[in-house]
């Protein structure tokens, strides 16, 4: 089950553009995440999608056939929500079934299935309990199973994480990952957690007002980002955004740091972008600040130096490291790390090599 | 913790004077209901012994037994009629798409700023004019369409989470799938709060019932009550107290058991 949206545009009343132009292609089996902040319009594509609201141009595709004009229950497609959507006055089973039921498949095959995605879930025990005794996690699990009993082939999921705990988000990341393998379904999955868009997704567009800024699989969108804005959402602590002038091989830091850096041929000025784990603190570095913040992880150390720029220098280095707010380091950008774009945001190098994939 | 006690204690003998005064008419009645004559000639507000004798005479001596039925009967048919109409009429107001819709609820709503007392004489001359005086229709037709169970209603579905809506999109529920499988479960408790208050507003109406009929063939408790008192059993004060606690134990069976619902539906949605 591929499914191809063409052009899609979207306008309110109010001339709020929502969608401009979207064009992608999911293929059979994906997990395909759609990620951005609220008012991205990730909502309002799974909406066009589901068929729940109608677009204004270009068309949805799915599996070769255009359903633009279908309405929601001829698009082969279950829907995951973020609160769930159980009928509070139904048991677990009742729920599971409830489009079986609404459907009026025979009662055997009904049971059958509901056997099959309990199972499947691990909610056997809690089949007769209402949804109002069951923790969030397991309300989760009721409405997953609830989509995976219809048979679609494609499985739409609207930030269902959103309203657990970390702990369970996390336990709930892996099991509809490893379901969704299992079963060989096509998922399309909105977000606005970069976790959850990074761990999980095989392809994920990355939306900014409207606007398609990124799509690719979360390494890709990780290490080649097209843009600033792709560098900024992805990664914790955020990347090192700084404006640079590079002349002669020289890259100037705010007119205080001159670093020679090997760029052949680039002269002008630039922003630089270096992830926080990109930099290693040592006593020769050539950049020098104030400690200003300091994150004892265990596993690491998240610190903020401030070096007389705008925004203080975010490092993240993988042992525990004792310095107190206030002490000056030394440290340095690892060149071949580093992302070079250009003052509109746009990545033109990476590294001190020429940019090759984009 | 001095003040706050002082101001719970304070509090407590607010309530309890007032359930007092509220109490009072109530608890005279049913003290009068169960004196004898003599006794209440005498001016007792309190019975010398309990004399249930009141209550056999009510079935016995006076047609109460019949207005009790009929009042069953057309509060029952109306609360019926009610909850139909107005949840069909907030389900076309919260789910289905028409021109005007705005508009349209809020002429509905306006009517619920024409007093009863003005409606009365076209209301009378309708039934009058299609021959229903006297009848159990001419009772209940002018409440069958309820403004406030309307917008009661809408309130409550649309609490409804979109996501259901959406499920039920996707599952492909037709509109009465839709109504009977998710808004009735989901919004019973609104349901019933209008249920009870219909029942209970439309057992207590007096002035409508006695236009609408001339005989006693259709005519309702509140109307009998006060027939009694201005017939010959006047002087009867303990029967006339009888009927009239009999008379109010509907309304108080619906308030005790309804507390909970009345509770959580009229509130229902104050608070966004």
């Amino acid at each position: 089950m591929s499914i191809e949206l063409q052009h899609l545009k979207k306008t309110y009343e109010n001339g709020e553009e929502v969608l401009t132009d979207i064009n992608t292609t999911i293929e059979n089996g994906q997990f395909y995440i759609l990620v951005g902040a609220s008012g991205s319009g990730k909502s309002t594509i799974l909406n066009a999608i589901a068929g729940f609201i109608p677009i204004d141009e270009g068309a949805v595709i799915i599996n070769g056939k255009d359903v633009t004009q279908l309405p929601p229950k001829d698009r082969n497609l279950s829907m995951v929500f973020q609160n769930y959507a159980l009928m509070p006055n139904l048991t677990v089973s009742e729920n599971i079934v409830f489009g079986l039921a609404a459907r009026h498949t025979d009662k055997d095959i009904q049971q059958k299935k509901l056997r099959e995605v309990l199972n499947l879930v691990h909610l056997e025990e809690y089949k007769n309990k209402k949804p109002g005794n069951l923790s969030g996690g397991q309300r989760q699990r009721v409405s997953l199973a609830r989509a995976l009993v219809s048979d679609a082939q494609i499985i739409l999921m609207d930030e269902p994480l959103s309203n657990l705990d970390a702990k369970l988000r996390a336990e709930m990341r892996k099991e509809i990952r490893s379901l969704q393998q299992q079963l060989g379904i096509t998922v399309i999955y909105v977000t606005h957690d970069q976790t959850e868009a990074m761990t999980m997704g095989d392809q994920v567009m990355l939306l900014n007002e409207g606007k398609i800024e990124q799509i690719g699989s979360p390494l890709d969108l990780y290490n080649v980002p097209a843009n600033t804005f792709v560098a900024d959402f992805f990664g914790s602590p955020a990347i090192n955004l700084v404006d640079v002038s590079i002349k002669n091989d020289i890259l100037e830091l705010n007119n205080t740091f001159k670093i020679p850096f090997n760029f052949e041929n680039v002269q002008g000025k630039f922003k630089l972008g270096a992830r926080p784990e990109n930099i290693v603190i040592k006593n020769s570095g050539q950049l020098k600040g104030k400690v200003t913040h300091i994150e004892p992880l265990g596993d690491g150390t998240n610190l903020e130096v401030d070096i007389g720029l705008v925004e203080p220098f975010r490092i993240k280095v993988s042992e525990q490291i004792h310095l107190m707010i206030g002490d000056s380091v030394n440290f340095d950008i690892l060149p071949d790390k580093v992302l070079l774009f250009t003052l509109e945001g746009n990545l033109i190098k990476i590294g001190q090599s020429e940019l090759t994939v984009v | 913790m001095q003040t706050s006690n002082f101001q719970k204690t304070s509090r407590l003998i607010l309530l309890i004077s007032v359930t007092i005064l509220l109490l009072l008419p109530l608890i005279l009645g049913i003290s009068l209901s169960l004196s004898s004559s003599q006794s209440i000639a005498q001016g007792n507000l309190w019975p010398k012994h309990l004399e249930f004798g009141n209550y056999i005479k009510v079935f016995t001596n006076t047609p109460m037994a019949k207005f009790l039925l009929h009042s069953f009967i057309v509060s029952g048919l109306v609360m019926i009629g009610q909850v139909v109409l107005s949840a069909m009429a907030a389900y076309a107001f919260v789910f289905l798409n028409f021109r005007f819709k705005k508009s349209v609820f809020i002429l509905f709503l306006s009517t619920m700023m024409l007093p009863f007392e003005a409606q009365i004489i076209p209301n009378f001359a309708t039934m009058r004019d299609l021959n229903l005086l006297n009848t159990y229709a001419a009772i209940g037709l002018p409440f069958l369409a309820s403004a406030f169970g309307t917008f009661m209603m809408k309130t409550s579905f649309e609490q409804i989470p979109t996501a259901l809506r959406q499920l039920s999109d996707i599952e492909g529920l037709n509109h009465f799938q839709f109504a009977t499988k998710v808004v009735v479960p989901y919004t019973r408790v609104s349901i019933i709060t209008f249920a009870l208050y219909s029942f209970l507003t439309n057992w207590n109406m007096y002035l409508w019932p006695l236009i609408a009929t001339t005989n006693d063939k259709v005519r309702t408790v509140q109307i009998g009550l006060r027939q009694l008192r201005s017939q010959d059993t006047a002087s009867n004060w303990g029967l006339i107290m009888a009927v009239t606690i009999i008379s109010v134990i509907p309304t108080l069976l619906i308030i005790f058991l309804g507390q909970k619902y009345f509770k959580k539906g009229l509130t229902n949605g104050v608070i966004k």
